[in-house]
This record gives structure tokens, sequence and C-alpha cells, in this order.
């Protein structure tokens, strides 16, 4: 066992009571450490099986492979709490700190997981999906048939190959961003920034030529 | 206003916004804030704005704002 005063070199003062309790027990050694750490874990698998399960079958994960990424996402977690501790600062209740952990934990590995479908690929563009995702009526064709082929000339002129392919995947084929940056190797920040530029991008080339308002401001 | 309003949001851009990395580092604060009911948005309008925009930290943060309340209840 590792002494708390290893793990946790200073208690921060301004805990409330109920962190400053699981920082002293997990901290801590004996018994008191084991029950801390069954009842912390249980904690955080209620919370990895009730993520898993709103979120799997939109990505087609049910059953004991769902039941197994929640059981898996809950011990990751765990282990990086306990390995983190001394990290803990207290500006949140450590509840708050730690379940943050394991919502993480299941929205990495629904990210990985995705690649197991078969019917699943990264590269190819679906451009005959794009009216639908961004609420093109059919029967408006006439009037966004040629920005959507502004808009597709600016895809494949104006971004990069990484920024075409991050947008190709999220934007065309629906890939969920965590499932992008499994496939690439990357980050969920890597991969958002990329999007983030060539979003900025694509607006830009819209908005010179007259399709979209100068405006870029994202504020509401 | 266009016609293809939801083309127009997503290609938005909030240069207020932090990123992945920043948000996720301080999700914990702003889910206790926004528990507390505290204006977390005006104190950290940059954590928002993405928030706003990027679905996956937006889902990871409602999953834990629910989890934060579940305990309150």
């Amino acid at each position: 066992m590792i002494p708390v005063h290893r793990v946790v070199e200073e208690i921060p003062a301004r805990l409330d009571p109920e962190s400053a309790e699981w920082l002293r027990v997990l901290g801590g050694a004996g018994p008191g450490r084991e029950a801390a750490l069954a009842r912390l874990h249980a904690m955080l698998l209620r919370i990895a099986q009730r993520e898993a399960r709103r979120r799997g079958p939109r990505l087609l994960i049910a059953g004991p492979e769902l039941e197994d990424l929640a059981y898996q996402a809950a011990a990751d977690a765990l282990m990086a709490i306990t390995g983190k501790l001394g990290q803990f600062r207290g500006e949140s209740r450590f509840t708050t700190w730690a379940y943050r952990f394991v919502i993480v934990e299941v929205s990495a590995k629904l990210g990985r997981h995705f690649w197991r479908r078969p019917d699943v690929r990264l590269g190819a563009a679906d451009w005959e999906q794009l009216p639908g995702r961004f609420g093109l009526e059919p029967a408006q064709e006439a009037g966004w048939r040629d920005l959507l082929a502004a808009l597709r000339r600016a895809v494949d002129t104006d971004l990069t190959a990484r920024q075409r392919e991050v947008f190709v995947a999220i934007v065309l084929n629906g890939v969920p961003l965590d499932a992008v940056a499994a496939r690439l190797g990357s980050t969920r920040n890597a991969v958002y920034k990329m999007m983030f530029d060539a979003r900025r991008k694509l607006r830009a080339v819209l908005a010179a030529n007259g399709y979209l308002d100068d405006d870029d401001s994202g504020r509401s | 206003m266009n016609g293809w309003p939801a083309l127009d949001r997503f290609l938005r851009t909030d240069p207020r916004d932090v990123g992945c990395g920043e948000a996720m580092a301080m999700l914990h604060v702003y889910a206790d804030l926004v528990a507390a009911g505290e204006p977390a948005g005006q104190r950290y309008p940059g954590i928002a704005a993405h928030l706003h925009a990027c679905g996956p930290c937006g889902e990871d943060f409602d999953a834990l704002l629910a989890a934060v309340r579940d305990d309150a209840g």
C-alpha cells in the first residue's frame, strides 16, 4: 500500500468534508481504502452502464459487448483516478472530478469500438447524404444546388488533405468524431481543431461567393 | 438570413471556443458550477462556446451533469 502522504502530498484546505474524506481514505491503506475503492468502482460502473446503454444503440452496440465496455471503462477510470489522486486540486467535488474519468473512458471506448462494424469506411465521400444532414429539402433543390456545388469545390480545393479526410468522415459519412480520432491515432482535441479550421475556411469561401453572410461569429 | 440555416450554423466558428482539451480539463469545475446554479457560462465563456459547438464534449458534459445531479437528488 502507498501511504497517503506519497499519493496526496497536500489535501487542499478548501475541500468540502465529503471530498476530503474520499482523499483521506483513498490515499490511506488497509480495509478502509479497499472499501472506498469498491464503493467508488460501483459509482463509476453505474455511470458507465448508463452512458453506454444510452449511446450504444446509436452506434449499433448492445448486449454483452456493451456491458463489457462499461465494466472496462469503470475499471480503467478507477485506475486512472487512483494514479492521479495527487492531481486533484479541490476545484470541484471529488466525485465530480472522478466521474469525468469514467465518462471520458466510455466515449473513447465507444469510438474505438465503432470500427468493429463491417459496414463503415473512413474515406469514401457520400455527397448524396449532405442535403439530408443539413435539412435541405429535395423540393427546394433549385435553390441550394449551386451552394452545394460551391461547397464541394471548396472541400476539394481549399482544405488540406487531412482536413478533407476528416470533413468527409464526419460530415458526409456520419462517423463520430471520437471514432475518427481513434482511427487516425489522434485525439478528440486535434480532430476538433482540424474541423474547426475546415469550417472556418469553408465558410469564408462560401461567404466570398455570396452564399453566406460575412459574419463568422458563432456567438449566440 | 439565407435558406440553409443548419449549414450556416455548422460552419460558424466562435473565436472564444477553447477546444476539447481545455474544456475537458475543466469539465468537472464547470459541471459543479452549473449544478449549483452559478453562471458558469459567464465565468468560462470559452468553455460554454465549446460545449455549444462540440457534440462529443457537449454529450460528455450532459452525462457528467446528470451524474452530479443524481448524487444531489
